[in-house]
């Protein structure tokens, strides 16, 4: 593996979705890796793949929407929270509703 | 393909189609659709067939959601369904008015957004929020809603909301310039001597009467009303009722003088059918008298209500009427509300009822 090589796969974080997301977005999956280094970049790029997602995970304030949450390392992140190389992201939906 | 009866039912937990013949007698349930979100408005577009579904999801916010297929397959959208950055962002969609290839929604907090893509893509219709009485507007119990839409049959430029608490409003010119019509309705959460505001009231639904568009029918939380100039002035059509209270109306499909309401027993004692007796109230006479309408609904220990949205007729003849609680029973007439009988129960609470004709 060539340097270069190295340097994408360490830059890659792992991301893993709700299954009710999951459910709205046909052909999205539970998990996947990226090379991104903000959450706003992650959820940028998650709407790369399936638009309308940003949608679904943001507001327009703009913010994460407020039975959402992402953890980070098991940190809650908020849109400009910077994402370490290698990082393990979790998206999930709070306890809410009847 | 036959002709065939659809019933569009909006709940707090997904969306759900009865389906039956002409001659409304077995029906078939469908559901539930939309992934269990709660949906306050499914509506038809009886030029497509297209079935659009208005809601707001805790988690994941606002969409329309749409099938082309009478529910087999849904996608959804919200995308231009926003205000500007900084503002207090949309949390539901509460009503869809499709018609000849646009489509409007109205939201909470009130707005009012349209699309012309079939509900891919949405624009704010700003001239609403220009208005000068906006800053003035104060929500209803359940927050500041552009709850109501009624689309002018013939002029695409007329369009009329009810919001709750601002009142109906109409626009003359697509949604550029707006204008308070709520002349002559009280406002009797107000102080003594300022009950008729020009803006302000409590709309809590708003129908338009069948090839008279300058007829309206309003269910106010102060009262029941009709309008025979286009909303400008409102008279009270209540006497004869048994409260000023309650939350639909609907219009017959072809008689301007027959309309249809659920009253309640009033805004704070549980909102229920009075006397835990279930009844539709009729008016043949544009709301000079009223007949209540009893036969196949539940006369002992009922306790729902029904909500703003959640009745409609049909196009057929006689006029088929439906009702949802918010006990999730659905009933229905096939003759114009003389009888009725349950056709779905133990569905979530009903936020909406509909209905569209597929086939010939």
């Amino acid at each position: 593996m060539g340097s270069e090589a190295i340097e994408a796969a360490n830059a890659a974080v792992t991301v893993r979705l709700p299954g009710v997301l999951v459910d709205l977005f046909p052909g999205s999956t539970r998990s996947l890796e990226i090379s991104v280094s903000t959450v706003d970049e992650m959820i940028r790029e998650l709407d790369a793949r399936w638009p309308g997602m940003r949608d679904r995970l943001c507001d327009s304030t703009p913010a994460i929407r407020r039975h959402i949450n992402i953890f980070i390392d098991g940190e809650r992140a908020r849109l400009d929270t910077r994402i370490k190389p290698g990082a393990e992201v979790f998206i999930l939906t709070a306890i809410s509703g009847g | 393909m036959k002709k065939r009866v659809l019933i569009l039912v909006g709940t707090r937990k997904g969306a759900f189609i009865l389906e039956g013949d002409v001659k409304r007698k077995s029906w078939e349930l469908r559901g539930p659709f939309c992934e269990h979100w709660p949906i306050n408005h499914l509506v038809g577009d009886a030029e497509t067939g297209t079935i659009y579904g208005g809601g707001g999801n805790e988690w994941f916010g606002p969409a329309i959601w749409k099938t082309t297929d009478l529910g087999k397959n849904w996608t959804h959208s919200s995308a231009g369904l926003a205000y500007d950055a900084g503002e207090e962002p949309i949390k539901a969609v509460w009503s869809v008015a499709p018609k000849n290839g646009s489509l409007y929604a109205g939201v909470q907090p009130a707005g009012l957004f349209r699309s012309d893509d079939g509900g891919l893509n949405w624009q704010h219709v700003e001239g609403l929020q220009k208005h000068p009485s906006r800053p003035r507007w104060n929500p209803g119990g359940a927050g500041l809603i552009l709850h109501t839409l009624v689309l002018h049959p013939e002029d695409e430029c007329q369009i009329w909301v009810g919001i709750s608490a601002a009142g109906v409003f109409h626009t003359a010119d697509g949604g550029e310039t707006w204008e308070p019509r709520n002349r002559g309705i009280r406002a009797d959460f107000l102080p003594e001597g300022q009950n008729y505001p020009e803006f302000g009231q409590c709309v809590h639904n708003l129908v338009m009467a069948p090839a008279m568009p300058t007829r309206f029918y309003q269910q106010n939380h102060c009262g029941m009303y009709r309008s025979d100039d286009a909303g400008k002035h409102w008279q009270s059509i209540e006497k004869g009722l048994p409260s000023s209270f309650g939350f639909p109306a609907a219009a017959h499909p072809r008689d301007p003088d027959t309309a249809f309401l659920i009253p309640l027993n009033g805004d704070s004692k549980g909102r229920y059918v009075p006397d835990a007796k279930a009844a539709v109230w009729r008016t043949r006479n544009a709301g000079a008298t009223w007949e209540d309408l009893r036969e196949g609904l539940p006369q002992k220990n009922a306790y729902f209500g029904v909500l703003r949205q959640a009745m409609a007729t049909d196009r057929l003849e006689p006029a088929g009427v439906y009702f949802g609680t918010s006990t999730g029973t659905l009933f229905a007439s096939a003759d114009e509300g003389d009888s009725w009988i349950p056709i779905a129960e133990h569905l979530p609470t009903i936020s909406s009822v509909e209905t569209l004709i597929v086939g010939t």
